[in-house]
């Protein structure tokens, strides 16, 4: 399958990402020599009412995966509570995502410039970031950063003379999953196991400490400095109707060219794939595509022309996510996809609540049995039946997460699982690997 | 050393938890339960509260592993390319241990992970703190071996 459609992004003006290629893109020398900092001055001369309607005009949402109106999250923290706090979450765990390790190692500035601003609006004078713990990189070039910030005064008391102080701090994670989740990450940051707190209270209401918290992913807080300094009609003149402005896109699987690619959102995904990513490994033929990260629903290769944008994805019974591309060819077995991902899921459950503690492994056993040949037909119905009976009723978002994969990949190849199941075998994947923990062999033949 | 029951807890100690396990795990290799006792009486915690954020999380070490700790991808993204169990398999028969194991002069542990969020670098595995990406067997043998010289002459 080649591109057939005019390239209409090649010529798109990448903002987001504009430092990162640039040698030692991460120092405050290099931020401040390409206009850093000049949107905090300018937002610090103005209202922090002003700034939140500039944010609500430029209609920013949240890029963590929700996709949440900042505007809006930040009118939620009330104005008289006389202590606030700005959670920064670093904790990318997504599978198929890797731009916030990306923006917190080549360009943390920016961050801390978006946080800035964001913490001035909502007045917030206390502020978390919370970073995986597995990016080691990334916690030396966050320490570095805020340290380098304090120095230059953008950071401390009385920043830029405006009479606004800001602290920041940099708290590591340990290896959870769920800790990207909001009140998961809150939970890490006091010291506690990552369960999920109940919703409501929201953050905003009652977060870090019972306080009132603004919660944002690094991506979101990156755009801010650039509405502040082009205008909120600039960043609304990007996108579609619902999704505005500039997104980075993990690209991964089988694209000649994996990467980062920063498009406007609206941006097709074959676009992303045969324009920016160099098309399919192998001249092979596209069969699959998740299009934000391990969470969302499966889409087949007759479905790349929709625009990537959160309201176009949800139509096509899909979701934006974290705008993780993971590309999979023809030689792909979507059963195995489906066992990888829930595999993923049942191992990251926090243990909370039932469903998902018990129903993740239970949909992880009987994918297991269909992928080695060893289910029957009725199988793949119970499959549907048990995703039916965790997804929406969980305590936190994750129960929804981890049925879409084993639900999308039955409902756009159910061919596959039946063919598993009738001939003991996989019929589709030309790799011969072996399956689960016990090492049995399963594909190889 | 015994710990003294605990009727309140301060919550900003509480908050420095993580990073004491951290500091202990860096100090002693692995958080024993010594170790986690001693973070206990220093923030003031019931070693309940320790062992259950110390639990929960997969990067605290609760039993020793080796000098260099091996961790492969298994995610989606590193399947795909070409990685993920081959790789596995590899270290398996080069290291003589199983995933979850230690080698007996406990140079190397190796450990199956989830996603490391470097899907652009896939197939990858870190050693230690250390990523490394678009892997192959023979830059992993290379790196075993680099590796193995170096506790060599130690």
């Amino acid at each position: 399958m080649k591109s057939d459609s005019l390239s209409t992004t090649s010529s798109f003006e990448p903002v987001l990402t504009r430092n990162i290629h640039r040698p030692g893109s991460e120092k405050i020398e290099t931020y401040l020599g390409n206009g850093g900092y000049r949107a905090a001055r300018r937002a610090l001369e103005r209202t922090p009412a002003e700034i939140i309607q500039l944010i609500k005009d430029s209609g920013l949402r949240g890029r963590g995966g929700a996709g949440f109106p900042a505007g809006v999250k930040w009118e939620f923290m009330p104005r008289d509570a006389s202590q606030k706090y700005l959670a920064v979450n670093t904790d990318e765990g997504e599978p198929g995502t890797f731009k916030d390790r990306e923006i917190v190692e080549r360009d943390p500035h920016q961050v801390i410039e978006g946080a800035l601003i964001a913490a001035y609006a909502v007045g917030a004078g206390r502020a978390f970031v919370y970073i995986r713990g597995e990016f080691f990189l990334g916690v030396k070039r966050w320490t570095k950063a805020i340290a380098d910030a304090y120095e230059h005064g953008f950071l401390g008391k009385n920043i830029l003379k405006s009479g606004f102080d800001l602290e920041m701090s940099v708290h590591r994670g340990a290896g959870a999953y769920i800790c990207g989740e909001e009140t998961a990450m809150l939970e890490s940051l006091e010291g506690k196991p990552g369960n999920p707190r109940l919703k409501p209270p929201y953050p905003a209401q009652a977060g870090l400490f019972g306080l009132p918290t603004l919660v944002h992913n690094i991506e979101t807080l990156a755009c801010i400095p650039h509405i502040i300094e082009r205008g909120p009609d600039w960043f609304a003149g990007i996108g579609t109707a619902q999704s505005k402005g500039p997104k980075i896109f993990s690209v991964s699987g089988h694209v000649n060219r994996p990467g980062n690619y920063e498009l406007p959102l609206g941006v097709t995904l074959r676009e992303i794939i045969y324009t920016h990513a160099g098309g399919v490994r192998d001249g092979r033929r596209l069969k699959a595509v998740i299009p934000g990260g391990a969470s969302t629903p499966i889409m087949t290769a007759m479905q790349i022309d929709v625009p990537m944008a959160f309201e176009t994805l949800r139509a096509a019974g899909s979701e934006l996510g974290t705008g993780a591309v993971i590309v999979m060819d023809e030689t792909t077995c979507m059963v195995e996809v489906a066992r990888r991902l829930t595999r993923f899921f049942s191992h990251e459950s926090c243990g909370r609540c039932v469903p998902c503690r018990i129903g993740s492994v239970r949909l992880y056993e009987a994918l297991e049995r269909v992928e080695r040949g060893q289910g029957e037909i009725p199988d793949i119905d119970r499959i549907l039946e048990l995703a039916h009976g965790i997804g929406g009723i969980t305590f936190c978002p994750m129960g929804t997460a981890l049925v879409n994969p084993a639900r999308s990949a039955i409902k756009c190849f159910r061919n596959e699982f039946e063919d598993h199941v009738r001939k003991g075998h996989c019929v589709v994947s030309r790799r011969a690997f072996r399956g689960g923990p016990d090492g049995k062999d399963s594909h190889r033949r | 050393m015994g710990v003294k029951l605990q009727t309140l807890t301060d919550p900003k100690k509480r908050a420095m938890l993580l990073s004491a396990l951290y500091i202990a795990q860096e100090q002693f290799g692995w958080l024993s339960p010594e170790a986690l006792e001693r973070v206990a009486g220093r923030l003031g915690l019931s070693i309940g509260q320790v062992r259950s954020t110390a639990s929960f999380y997969t990067m605290f070490r609760l039993e020793p592993k080796g000098r260099y700790h091996v961790q492969v991808c298994e995610g989606l993204s590193c399947y795909l390319a070409g990685g993920a169990e081959p790789i596995v398999d590899h270290l398996v028969r080069r290291l003589g241990i199983r995933p979850g194991e230690t080698t007996k002069d406990g140079t190397f542990s190796l450990e199956i992970v989830q996603c490391l969020a470097a899907c652009d670098l896939s197939p990858g595995m870190k050693i230690n703190d250390e990523l490394y990406g678009c892997l192959k067997l023979e830059t992993i043998d290379a790196l075993l071996d680099d590796l193995t010289q170096r506790a060599v002459e130690r």
